[in-house]
C-alpha cells in the first residue's frame, strides 16, 4: 500500500507543472476571450465619438446683406416663394472679395454658403417686412466642404485635385476666418431639420418623430396584448396541447429573423389591408408583432415571481380568480411588465431591417405630422446615410448614432431604475 | 431535514452560502432558539475538552479560524487525527463542522471571501503552504460528498476520472487494473461489472455513493474526508456505506462528518464535537457517548440541542 | 381626423354607458343603501354595459375601416365606361391609384381626362357617404348596445360573471395573436412564394448556381428573364454565418467560462453589463462600422501581406456579426454552465482536478447540450441578420468559399429585391418572398431544436 501511495505522489508530483501551465494558458484564454468583447465596445465607441462628435458642431460664416428690392421685387411686387434671396446672398459675397472676377471663379466663391442661406433670408423677411431695403448682418451656415475643411475633415495641403475644395476657396476661407467672418457654433439644423441632399442641412427631426410616432403604436398594441396574453397563459390556460403551442409558439416567435416580420408586415398589411406604404402606423404594427414575444415573456417571467400566498389568501377572502388576477397579481407583476415592455420598446427602437420591407426607407424631407404621413426611422436614417459618399454624411451618420445609442441607454437606465425602485422581496 | 438543507447550501460558492453557513444564531432575529443560543454562548469556553492529541498524529491542526468575509465561521481549533483512526465530526446545524472538513483538502479555496488562519499540516508538511499545490493535495486527501455526485459519464470513466488527470496509469490495462479494484474495495464490482458503459448516474443512490468513494479511492489517497455521506440515502444504503468505512479504516485515515450520532458510535474511534464554530470536545467515541465531560455535548447528545 | 372624432365619440359614449349602468343597478334596488341587494358590485354592471355599448360598435368599426377601401375601389371600377374596363390589372391599378390621387387633390402623373376626374368626383361622394353611414351604423349599435345592456340589469343578474367572461375571452383573443402572428408569416410568404414557383420551378430555385434576378420591365426586351437559382446566396449565408460562428463560439464559450469559473466579482460586475451593452447596440450600427471601419481595415491588412481582398469582403460582415453574437453565445452557455450542479464541480476538484480540468472533462460535457442548443440559436440569428450584410456584404452573387471575396446573403437579396419600387407578381419581388420562406423554414428548425435543446436540458438537473 505504501509503496505504490509513494508512487502515485511521485507521478502527481511530476505531472504538476505540466497541469498548471496548462491552467495558466487557459485562464488567459478566457481573460482575452472577455476582453474581445470588452476591447471591442471601448474601440467601437471611440470611433463612434471621434468621428460623430464634430457633427454638433457647425461653421457659420457672417454676412452683411442688403435686402434690395430691386434684387428681390424687381416688378415692385415681393413674392416669397419666387423672390431671388440667393441673389442677395450672392451680392453680399461679393462685395466681401470684391477681387473675385470671372464667372468660374464667382461660382466657386458661391459655393463657400450653404443654399440654406437663401431660405434663412426668407424666413427673415416674411417674419418682418420692413426689413426690405435695409441691411442686415446675418450668420448663415457654409457649405458641408468648408464645415469639413473647418473640422480638419479635408486637409488642405493634400494636392487641389484630391480635394473637394479648391486652393482659392481655401485662400477665402482663411481671410473670413481672420476677419472674424466666420465660427463654429452648436449644431441646431441636426436635430430640427428632416432629411437633406444637403449635408449641412440634414437633420434627423424627421426619423425621430417618425420613430417616435411608430413607438407609440407600439406601445398602444404591444404592452396591453402582452400583458393581456401574459396573464391568461399564466392564470388561466388549462395546461393542453393548445397552451403548449402557444409556449413554444411564443419562444420560437422571439427567435424569427425581424426581416421575416417585414415579409409579413409587406403582404398582410400593406397588400392586403391597403394601408399606406413608409407610414409609421405600419412600421408601429410590425414592430409591435416583433416585440410582443419580448413582452410576453418578461410579463410571464413578472407574474411567476408572484408568491401564490397572495393569491391563495386574496381567493381565501372570496375574491373571484379575475379580482385576484387584476387587484392583487397585476399590480405586484407590474414593474417587471414595465422593465420587459422597455426593453422591448429598446428593441423595437433599434430595429431597421422589417423598415426596409415596408417602405420606410425613403428620402423623406419632411417632418411626419401624424401615423400616417411617410416617414423614416432614426436606425433607417442611420442606413441611408451611411449610404451616401460625403464625408458630411458620414459625421451626421456617427452624430445620428450617438443619438440613437443615447437612447437606448436612457431606456435601459429607465428599466433597471425601475426594477430597482420597485423590486420586492418576498 | 433542515440538516441537509444548510450542507447543501454549503456546496454553493457563491457569496449567499456565507449568510447561512455559520452564522452563529445568535445573530439570527426573532427565534427563539436564538435567545437559548445567546444564553449558551457563555458557556462554551475557549478551551477544548478532552484529549485533541493522538498517538500517531498525521493531520494537525493548530489554531485555525475560517473567515467568511466577516464572518467567523470557525474559531481557534486544534485537533489531531490520526493515521488509520475514523474521527467523527458531530454537532447541531451550522456549527461549522463541515467547514473544518472542508479546510482539511483546501477546498474552501474556490470561495472568493473564504479566509483560514492558523496551521494545517499532512504529514508534517503544511498544506496552507505556498509550496504545496491544492491539486497533489486533494489526491492526496480525497473527499465524498454529502449528496452522490458521479459525473455524467460511464461507471468505468467516472472511476477512471481521477487517475486519468493525475496520469497514474501508464496503459489502459493499467487504467482497467486501476478501475477495478477500486470498484472491487468499495464493493461495487460485482453489481456493475457486467455494465461499465452506462452512466454513473444511472444507478441506485446507495450505488452512486459507492462509486463515489470508489472514484476517491482510485486515486490512492492517504485521507478520505466524508460529508455526511448517508444523509441522501436509506438505511439499507447507509448500512453498506458504514461497513465499507469499516473496511476502509484499515487502509486510511477517515474523516467523516455525520449528523447522527448513531452513525458516529458505529462508525468511529474518536468523535470531535462542535459548536457555534468551536470544538467543544474531543474524546474516543466510547468515553464522549457515555459521559461526555462538556455540558454542551451532553446536551446535544442527550437530544436537548440539535 | 374623422375616424379619430369618431373614435372620441365612441370612447364618450362607453363613459356614459358606464356611469348609467351602475346608477340603473342602484335603482333597480331602491337606492345606494340598498346596494348590497345586488348580485355584484355596482361597478360591475357599469362595465357590463359598458362592453355591450363599446365592443359590437368597435368590431363594426374595425371591419368597416379595413374593407371600405376595397368596396369603393370595386365601385369605381365597376362604375368606369366599358374601355376601360377591359384593361390588363396592371393598367386599372394605375388608372384607380391615379383617381384617388386626383380625389385626394395630389398631383398625378399623365393626362387628367374627363372620365378621370368623374371617377374622382364620384369617390370622394363615396367616401363621404361611406364615412356618415360608418358613423351613423357605430354610434346606433353603441346606443342600441348599451340600452339593451341596461334593460337587463336587475339585482340578481349576475353581472361580474358576465364581465369576467368577457375580459376572459379578450385575455384569450390576446394570447392568440402570437399564433395568428406564426400562422400570418407562413401564409404571406407561403402564397406568395407558391406564386413564384409557379413560374420558376422549385429545382431550378434549390439547385440553380446562377442569380441574376433583373426581369425585364417589358416582356419584349433582351435578357427579359432572370435566373432564380438561389445556391450561390445559400452559400454566401453559410460562409458568412460560418465566419461568424468562428468568432462567436470560441469567444463567447470562453467569455462564459472566465466569468462563470475564475473572474472575481467584480470583474463579473463590470463585465456583464458591458456584454448586455454589446448586445443591446443596433444592428444597423454594426453595419456601420462594419462597412466604414471594419472592411477597409480588413482590406488594409489583407492587402499588407499581399491577399487580394474584395472592398466588401464577407470577412469584414462575418467578423462583425461575430462580434454582435458574442454576447448571446456567452449568455447562453453561461446559463448552460451554472445549470450544472456545483456538486460536480466540487467532485471534479476534489479529485484534484485543476479548475480547467474539472471545466473541460466534467462542467463542459455536462453543459453540453445547453451549450449545443445556445449555439443553434446563435446560427439561426446568423442566418437571419439583415443590418450588417446589407450594408457590408456585397450584392454580387459570387459562388465561393474564399472570406476575402465578396458574396451575398438570402436577406440581403430580400432587401434588395423588395426596396424600391416594384410590381407585385413580377417574379423578381415574388422570388423575395421564396427566400423568406427558405429563411423562416431553417430559422424556425433552427430554433425549435436549438430551444428543446435548451428546455430539456435545464430540465435534466432541476
Amino acid at each position: 500500500m505504501t509503496a505504490s501511495r509513494k508512487k502515485s505522489r511521485e507521478i502527481v508530483e511530476a505531472g504538476l507543472a505540466r497541469r498548471r501551465r496548462k491552467e495558466a494558458t487557459f485562464r488567459a484564454t478566457g481573460m482575452l476571450a472577455t476582453a474581445v468583447g470588452v476591447i471591442f465596445l471601448g474601440v467601437f465607441f471611440a470611433t463612434l465619438i471621434v468621428q460623430g462628435a464634430s457633427a454638433f458642431k457647425q461653421t457659420f460664416i457672417k454676412l452683411d446683406v442688403v435686402m434690395s428690392e430691386s434684387v428681390l421685387a424687381p416688378d415692385g411686387e415681393l413674392d416669397l416663394a419666387y423672390a431671388d434671396f440667393d441673389g442677395l446672398v450672392r451680392n453680399a459675397l461679393r462685395r466681401d472679395f470684391p477681387n473675385v472676377s470671372g464667372r468660374g471663379e464667382r461660382r466657386e466663391l458661391y459655393r463657400l454658403v450653404s443654399v440654406a442661406a437663401g431660405y434663412e433670408l426668407r424666413d427673415l423677411v416674411a417674419g418682418d417686412p420692413s426689413l426690405l431695403g435695409s441691411t442686415v448682418e446675418i450668420w448663415v451656415p457654409a457649405a458641408s466642404n468648408v464645415d469639413m475643411l473647418i473640422k480638419g475633415n479635408i486637409d488642405p495641403s493634400i494636392d487641389e485635385s484630391l480635394r473637394p475644395i479648391s486652393d482659392a476657396q481655401v485662400a477665402w476661407v482663411e481671410s473670413l476666418q481672420r476677419s472674424d467672418r466666420l465660427e463654429t457654433r452648436f449644431n441646431t439644423a441636426l436635430f430640427t431639420n428632416g432629411d437633406s441632399r444637403e449635408p449641412e442641412l440634414a437633420g434627423i427631426r424627421g426619423a425621430l418623430m417618425g420613430s417616435f410616432y411608430m413607438l407609440i403604436v407600439t406601445v398602444a398594441l404591444a404592452f396591453p396584448i402582452g400583458v393581456a396574453a401574459a396573464i391568461y397563459l399564466e392564470e388561466f390556460a388549462p395546461r393542453s396541447r393548445w397552451s403548449d403551442l402557444i409556449e413554444v409558439n411564443i419562444n420560437n416567435l422571439a427567435a424569427v429573423p425581424s426581416i421575416v416580420f417585414g415579409l409579413l408586415g409587406l403582404a398582410v398589411f400593406i397588400n392586403w389591408m391597403a394601408l399606406p406604404r413608409s407610414a409609421p402606423l405600419v412600421g408601429g404594427l410590425v414592430l409591435s408583432l416583433l416585440t410582443l414575444p419580448v413582452i410576453i415573456i418578461a410579463s410571464r417571467a413578472a407574474i411567476q415571481s408572484v408568491p401564490p400566498s397572495i393569491r391563495e389568501a386574496a381567493l381565501g377572502l372570496g375574491a373571484s380568480k379575475m379580482q385576484v388576477v387584476f387587484h392583487h397579481v397585476l399590480p405586484l407583476a407590474l414593474p417587471g411588465m414595465l422593465t420587459g415592455t422597455i426593453i422591448g420598446m429598446s428593441r423595437a427602437l433599434g430595429e431597421s431591417a422589417p423598415l426596409l420591407m415596408i417602405g420606410m426607407v425613403a428620402f423623406i424631407v419632411d417632418v411626419p405630422g401624424s401615423f400616417t404621413d411617410p416617414a423614416t426611422a432614426l436606425p433607417v436614417q442611420v442606413y441611408l446615410w451611411a449610404d451616401s459618399p460625403e464625408r458630411a454624411f458620414a459625421e451626421r451618420t456617427s452624430a445620428a448614432i450617438i443619438v440613437l445609442l443615447g437612447f437606448l441607454l436612457m431606456m435601459n437606465l429607465a428599466a433597471v431604475i425601475i426594477r430597482k425602485r420597485m423590486e420586492r422581496k418576498w | 431535514m433542515t440538516e441537509t438543507k444548510i450542507t447543501e447550501e454549503e456546496a454553493v460558492p457563491e457569496a449567499r452560502r456565507v449568510e447561512t453557513d455559520g452564522v452563529p444564531a445568535a445573530q439570527k432575529p426573532n427565534g427563539v432558539a436564538a435567545h437559548t443560543v445567546v444564553e449558551r454562548v457563555a458557556e462554551l469556553g475557549e478551551k477544548t475538552v478532552g484529549e485533541v492529541r493522538c498517538d500517531n498524529p498525521f493531520i494537525v491542526t493548530e489554531n485555525v479560524d475560517v473567515y467568511y468575509g466577516d464572518n467567523h465561521a470557525i474559531q481557534n481549533v486544534t485537533l489531531e487525527i490520526g493515521k488509520s483512526e475514523v474521527i467523527a465530526l458531530i454537532g447541531p446545524s451550522g456549527c461549522g463542522k463541515s467547514t473544518y472538513l472542508r479546510c482539511l483538502n483546501r477546498m474552501n479555496d474556490s470561495i472568493e471571501s473564504a479566509r483560514v488562519t492558523g496551521t494545517i499540516t499532512l504529514d508534517r508538511q503544511d498544506i496552507y503552504g505556498s509550496d504545496l499545490d491544492p491539486v497533489a493535495l486533494r489526491a492526496r486527501v480525497g473527499m465524498v460528498f454529502q449528496k452522490p455526485n458521479p459525473f455524467p459519464k460511464s461507471i468505468y470513466d467516472n472511476v477512471a476520472y481521477g487517475p486519468r488527470i493525475h496520469g497514474l496509469a501508464s496503459d489502459r490495462a493499467e487504467l482497467d487494473e486501476i478501475v477495478h479494484t477500486s470498484l472491487d474495495r468499495a464493493g461495487l464490482l460485482k453489481e456493475v461489472k457486467d455494465r461499465m458503459d452506462e452512466p454513473g448516474t444511472g444507478l441506485s443512490g446507495g450505488q452512486q455513493q459507492r462509486l463515489c468513494i470508489a472514484r476517491t479511492i482510485a486515486v490512492n489517497p492517504e485521507v478520505i474526508l466524508m460529508d455526511e455521506p448517508c444523509s441522501a440515502l436509506d438505511p439499507i444504503a447507509t448500512a453498506r456505506i458504514e461497513d465499507l468505512i469499516d473496511e476502509l479504516s484499515r487502509d486510511y485515515a477517515i474523516v467523516i462528518v455525520t449528523h447522527s450520532m448513531q452513525q458516529a458510535a458505529r462508525v468511529s474511534q474518536r468523535v470531535a464535537y462542535f459548536h457555534l464554530g468551536r470544538l467543544v470536545e474531543v474524546d474516543e467515541t466510547n468515553r464522549i457517548f457515555t459521559n461526555p465531560q462538556h455540558k454542551l455535548t451532553e446536551d446535544y447528545i442527550t437530544g436537548r440541542i440539535g | 381626423m374623422q375616424n379619430l372624432t369618431l373614435i372620441l365619440l365612441l370612447a364618450a359614449m362607453a363613459g356614459g354607458a358606464f356611469f348609467m349602468g351602475r346608477r340603473r343597478s342602484f335603482a333597480v334596488v331602491g337606492g345606494l343603501a340598498h346596494s348590497a341587494r345586488l348580485h355584484s358590485l355596482p361597478g360591475y354592471y357599469g362595465y357590463f354595459t359598458l362592453i355591450w355599448c363599446l365592443l359590437p360598435a368597435l368590431g363594426l368599426f374595425l371591419v368597416w375601416v379595413l374593407v371600405e377601401p376595397k368596396v369603393i375601389v370595386a365601385l369605381i371600377i365597376e362604375s368606369l365606361p366599358g374601355a376601360q374596363r377591359t384593361m390588363s390589372a396592371g393598367e386599372l391599378n394605375l388608372l384607380v391609384n391615379n383617381i384617388q390621387n386626383l380625389a385626394a387633390g395630389d398631383a398625378i402623373s399623365g393626362e387628367i381626362d374627363a372620365v378621370m376626374r368623374d371617377a374622382a368626383d364620384r369617390y370622394n361622394d363615396y367616401v363621404a357617404a361611406s364615412r356618415r353611414m360608418l358613423a351613423a351604423l357605430t354610434l346606433g349599435i353603441a346606443g342600441l348596445g348599451g340600452a339593451i345592456a341596461l334593460r337587463r340589469i336587475r339585482p340578481e343578474f349576475r353581472a361580474r360573471n358576465r364581465v369576467e367572461q368577457v375580459v376572459l375571452y379578450l385575455l384569450i383573443a390576446a394570447s392568440s395573436i402570437a399564433i395568428l402572428t406564426t400562422v400570418g408569416i407562413v401564409l404571406s410568404v407561403l402564397f406568395e412564394a407558391i406564386r413564384f414557383f409557379r413560374e420558376v420551378p422549385l429545382t431550378e430555385f434549390l439547385f440553380g448556381l446562377s442569380w441574376s434576378p433583373q426581369t425585364a420591365i417589358r416582356a419584349d426586351q433582351v435578357g427579359s428573364s432572370g435566373s432564380f437559382g438561389a445556391v450561390p446566396l445559400f452559400a454566401g449565408t453559410l460562409l458568412i454565418t460560418a465566419i461568424a460562428m468562428v468568432v462567436a463560439v470560441p469567444v463567447g464559450l470562453m467569455t462564459a467560462i472566465y466569468l462563470a469559473e475564475y473572474s472575481s466579482s467584480r470583474v463579473r460586475a463590470v463585465a456583464k453589463p458591458l456584454l448586455e451593452i454589446l448586445a443591446g447596440i443596433p444592428t444597423v450600427v454594426y453595419g456601420f462600422f462594419a462597412a466604414l471601419t471594419v472592411a477597409p481595415w480588413v482590406r488594409t491588412a489583407g492587402e499588407s501581406i499581399g491577399l487580394e481582398v474584395a472592398s466588401e469582403s464577407a470577412l469584414a460582415a462575418g467578423l462583425v456579426m461575430g462580434i454582435m453574437i458574442i454576447p448571446l453565445v456567452s449568455s447562453l452557455s453561461d446559463d448552460a454552465i451554472h445549470a450544472v450542479p456545483t456538486a460536480m464541480r466540487d467532485g471534479a476538484l476534489g479529485l484534484g482536478s485543476t479548475r480547467s480540468e474539472a471545466m473541460v472533462r466534467v462542467m463542459l460535457p455536462a453543459a453540453l447540450p445547453g451549450i449545443v442548443g445556445g449555439i443553434l440559436l446563435a446560427v439561426s440569428r446568423a442566418i437571419g441578420e439583415t443590418m450588417i450584410v446589407v450594408m457590408a456584404a456585397g450584392l454580387a452573387a459570387n459562388l465561393t468559399a474564399n472570406p476575402f471575396e465578396a458574396v451575398t446573403t438570402v436577406t440581403v437579396q430580400i432587401v434588395t429585391l423588395l426596396v424600391g419600387d416594384q410590381e407585385f407578381d413580377s417574379a423578381k419581388t415574388l422570388a423575395a418572398f421564396a427566400l423568406g420562406l427558405m429563411l423562416f423554414v431553417v430559422t424556425l428548425c433552427l430554433n425549435v431544436i436549438g430551444l428543446t435543446f435548451v428546455r430539456k436540458y435545464r430540465e435534466q438537473y432541476e
